[in-house]
C-alpha cells in the first residue's frame, strides 16, 4: 500500500507548494493554463528528428521552476519517476530504425535520434505540467477551468474526487494496513479477498457519500460551490501571456540555436 | 494505458480533446436529467474510491505477480454510464496533473480509451444485456468478465492507433498490435474478475445499490448515430485546425528531402502508410501536414542513403554549439535567479 501513500504524500506536498506566494503563484490561473497548453502544443509539434531546435524551449520550465521557488529535488523525482514509460517506448527505435545518419562527423543509427527527441519531449512536457499545478493549485485551476467554461457540474466534482481522495486514502490506508498485518508477508491481497477488501471499501464509501452530502445540505449545498469572485486580469498576467507566446512562437518557427551557432563560429573564424 | 505527450502528435491530441470533450458535455447532458444535487458528491466519492482503488495490488493466482484495475467498468455499474464517464475523467485530470500520469495533451485520448469503450459500449451493449433482466452472482461475474476484458482490448487498440497515427515512434503496427493485445488481454482477465468480486460482494451485501444503479437510465435509447456524427464533425475540425499550426512551416525530415531532392514528395513502399497517405491526402483539409511524417518515412530505402548522408554537416555542427549554449545560458539563468531569490529571502528574514 505504500502506493497510496506515497500519492496522498504527493498530493499534499503539491497543495504546499502551490499555497506560496511568488511572481509566478500570483500569474492569473487561466493565464498559467492557456500557456502551459501551448507550451506543450509547440512542444510536441516539432517533427520527430528534432533534437536541436527543442534546447530553447527549456528556458520556460527552468525560469518558471527559479521564479517560483520550488525545491529541486521532489520536482526532479516526479519528472524521473515518468521517464521509464517513455523510455521504453522510444528505447526500440534504433532497432527499428537502423539507417544510418551522419551528424557532426559521427555516425550512427537515425532511431537515436527518434528517441532523444521523445525523452526531452517527455521531459519537457512533464515538467510544464507539473510546474502548473504546483504553481497553482487544485481550486484556483478549477476558477481557471470555470473562466474556460468548462460546465459547472465536471468542475465540481473534479474538486470534490480531488478533495476525497486525501480521506478516502486514509481510509483505504487503515483497510489495507489491517489485511497486511493478517497476512504477512504477502504480495498484495490474495484473491479470496478481492471482492471483499475492495468492496468493504466502496460500500464504506458510498456511505460516506451520503454522510457527505447530508453534511453539506445542512450547510446549505444546493448544487452550486462557491468560491469567491474570480481572481482578475491585471496587465502583469497578459504581458507573462503575451511575453512567453511571443517566444514559444520565435522558438518554433525560427532555428535560433544554429544561428547562434553559426554566429559564434563565424567570430571565432 | 496512459499516453503521455511526447508521443501523441498535436492533431490527434486535439482530434480526440474534442470527442472527449464532446462526450462529457453529452454526459453532462443527459444526467442533469435525472439528477438532484445528491449525486454530485456520490460521484467525487466514486472517484476518488476509483483512484483508491487503482493503487491496490491484487495478487493474481499461480503467477507471483499482481495487477490493478481501472474501475471504469465498476463505476459504470454503480453510477451509470454518464456519472461513470464524468468520474473517470476527473480522476485521469488529476492523475495528469499530479503524477504527470499520462499529459494533458494526451488527456482526451486517455479519457476516449479508458472511458469510452467501458461506459459507452460495453456497459449498455454486454454488461446490461446479462444483468438486464436481473442480478445473480453468475450474471455478474461473466458480465463484467466478458465486458471488462471487451473494453480493455478495444481500448489497446486504440492506443496503439493513436500512437501510429502521432508518428512519434518508429515501432511497427503489427508489431506493437501484437504486444499490447495479448498483454491487455491479460490485464483485462485480471480486472474483470476484480470487479466481478467487488460487484458480487456489493450485491449479496447491499443488492439495492446496483438495483438502483441499473433502473436509473434508459439505455436502449443511446443515439449512437448523432453522436458519432458530431464526434465526426469535432475530429475534422479541431484536427484540421491544429495540423495547420502544427506544420505551416515544413521541417525537419520533409525540410531535408525537399532540400536534397527538390521535392517534398517521395514514394512509399509500406501498404499500410500507402493506404494510410492516400486516405489522408483525399481526407486532409490541408494535406501538408504533419501526421504524414510516417508516409515519409516510409520511404525506400536507397532514397533515404541519398538522402541522410547529405546533412550539411557546417549545419549541424553550429546547430549543436548553438544549442549547448542556450542550454548552459538557460540554467545558468535559472540558478541565478533561484540563487538571487534565495538571498532576498534571507535577508528579508
Amino acid at each position: 500500500m505504500s502506493n497510496l501513500t506515497n500519492s496522498l504524500y504527493n498530493l499534499r506536498q503539491m497543495d504546499d507548494l502551490a499555497d506560496q506566494d511568488t511572481l509566478i503563484h500570483r500569474i492569473h490561473p487561466l493565464v498559467k493554463l492557456l500557456l502551459t497548453l501551448f507550451y506543450l502544443i509547440v512542444v510536441v509539434s516539432f517533427d520527430r528528428y528534432e533534437i536541436i531546435r527543442l534546447i530553447p524551449l527549456c528556458f520556460y520550465p527552468l525560469i518558471v521552476f527559479s521564479l517560483a521557488e520550488l525545491p529541486l529535488a521532489p520536482l526532479a523525482k516526479k519528472i524521473l519517476i515518468v521517464q521509464p514509460f517513455i523510455i521504453g517506448a522510444g528505447v526500440l527505435n534504433p532497432l527499428f530504425d537502423s539507417q544510418t545518419v551522419v551528424f557532426a562527423g559521427l555516425t550512427f543509427s537515425r532511431g537515436w535520434l527518434t528517441f532523444i527527441s521523445i525523452f526531452i519531449k517527455s521531459s519537457l512536457t512533464v515538467a510544464a505540467t507539473l510546474l502548473l499545478i504546483a504553481t497553482t493549485g487544485m481550486h484556483r485551476l478549477a476558477a481557471a477551468l470555470r473562466l474556460l467554461r468548462i460546465p459547472r457540474l465536471f468542475v465540481l466534482q473534479l474538486l470534490l474526487t480531488y478533495r476525497y481522495i486525501s480521506v478516502l486514502g486514509e481510509e483505504a490506508n487503515r483497510l489495507f494496513r489491517a489485511y497486511s498485518l493478517r497476512a504477512p508477508r504477502q504480495k498484495g491481497v490474495h484473491h479470496r479477498a478481492w471482492g471483499s477488501l475492495a468492496g468493504q471499501l466502496l460500500l464504506r464509501t458510498l456511505d460516506r457519500a451520503q454522510r457527505v452530502y447530508q453534511a453539506m445540505a445542512l450547510r446549505g449545498f444546493t448544487g452550486e460551490y462557491f468560491s469567491g469572485a474570480p481572481p482578475r486580469l491585471r496587465l502583469a498576467d497578459l504581458l507573462y501571456l503575451i511575453l512567453w507566446a511571443a517566444f514559444f512562437l520565435l522558438v518554433r518557427f525560427v532555428d535560433i540555436p544554429s544561428l547562434l551557432g553559426s554566429l559564434l563560429i563565424g567570430a571565432s573564424a | 494505458m496512459h499516453m503521455a505527450d511526447a508521443l501523441i502528435s498535436p492533431a490527434v491530441g486535439g482530434a480526440m480533446l474534442a470527442v472527449a470533450a464532446g462526450l462529457a458535455v453529452y454526459s453532462i447532458h443527459k444526467i442533469q436529467n435525472d439528477m438532484d444535487e445528491k449525486k454530485i458528491p456520490l460521484m467525487g466519492v466514486t472517484g476518488a474510491f476509483v483512484f483508491a482503488a487503482q493503487m491496490i495490488n491484487f495478487s493474481i493466482p499461480a503467477t507471483g505477480s499482481s495487477g490493478h484495475i481501472v474501475g471504469a467498468l465498476l463505476l459504470a455499474a454503480l453510477l451509470g454510464p454518464y456519472a461513470a464517464f464524468l468520474s473517470i475523467a476527473s480522476v485521469l485530470l488529476i492523475q495528469a496533473l499530479f503524477f504527470a500520469d499520462g499529459g494533458l495533451l494526451a488527456y482526451g485520448a486517455n479519457v476516449f480509451n479508458m472511458g469510452f469503450f467501458a461506459c459507452f459500449l460495453a456497459y449498455p451493449l454486454i454488461y446490461r444485456g446479462f444483468t438486464g433482466k436481473g442480478y445473480s452472482a453468475k450474471k455478474i461475474f461473466l458480465a463484467s468478465l466478458i465486458s471488462v476484458v471487451v473494453a480493455l482490448q478495444l481500448s489497446a487498440f486504440c492506443v496503439v492507433l493513436e500512437t501510429l497515427l502521432s508518428g512519434k515512434t518508429e515501432l511497427p503496427f503489427a508489431t506493437f498490435l501484437l504486444f499490447m493485445q495479448p498483454v491487455h488481454l491479460a490485464i483485462g482477465v485480471v480486472e474483470g474478475l476484480v470487479t466481478a468480486a467487488i460487484l458480487i460482494f456489493v450485491w449479496k451485501s447491499r443488492p439495492e445499490i446496483l438495483e438502483r444503479a441499473a433502473s436509473g437510465q434508459a439505455l436502449g435509447a443511446l443515439p449512437l448515430k448523432k453522436i458519432l456524427a458530431g464526434f465526426a464533425a469535432a475530429i475534422i475540425v479541431t484536427g484540421g485546425a491544429l495540423s495547420w499550426f502544427a506544420s505551416a512551416h515544413p521541417d525537419g525530415l520533409e525540410w531535408s528531402v525537399f532540400k536534397t531532392t527538390g521535392a517534398t514528395e517521395l514514394e512509399t513502399g509500406e501498404s499500410l502508410h500507402e493506404t494510410l497517405s492516400s486516405i489522408q491526402e483525399r481526407t486532409a483539409f490541408l494535406p501538408d501536414y504533419n501526421f504524414r511524417a510516417p508516409a515519409q518515412e516510409a520511404a525506400t530505402e536507397a532514397e533515404d542513403e541519398a538522402v541522410w548522408p547529405s546533412i550539411n554537416s557546417g549545419t549541424s555542427v553550429s546547430g549543436i554549439i548553438g544549442s549547448a549554449v542556450m542550454l548552459v545560458f538557460a540554467v545558468l539563468l535559472g540558478g541565478f535567479i533561484h540563487l538571487v531569490k534565495r538571498r532576498n529571502q534571507r535577508l528579508s528574514t
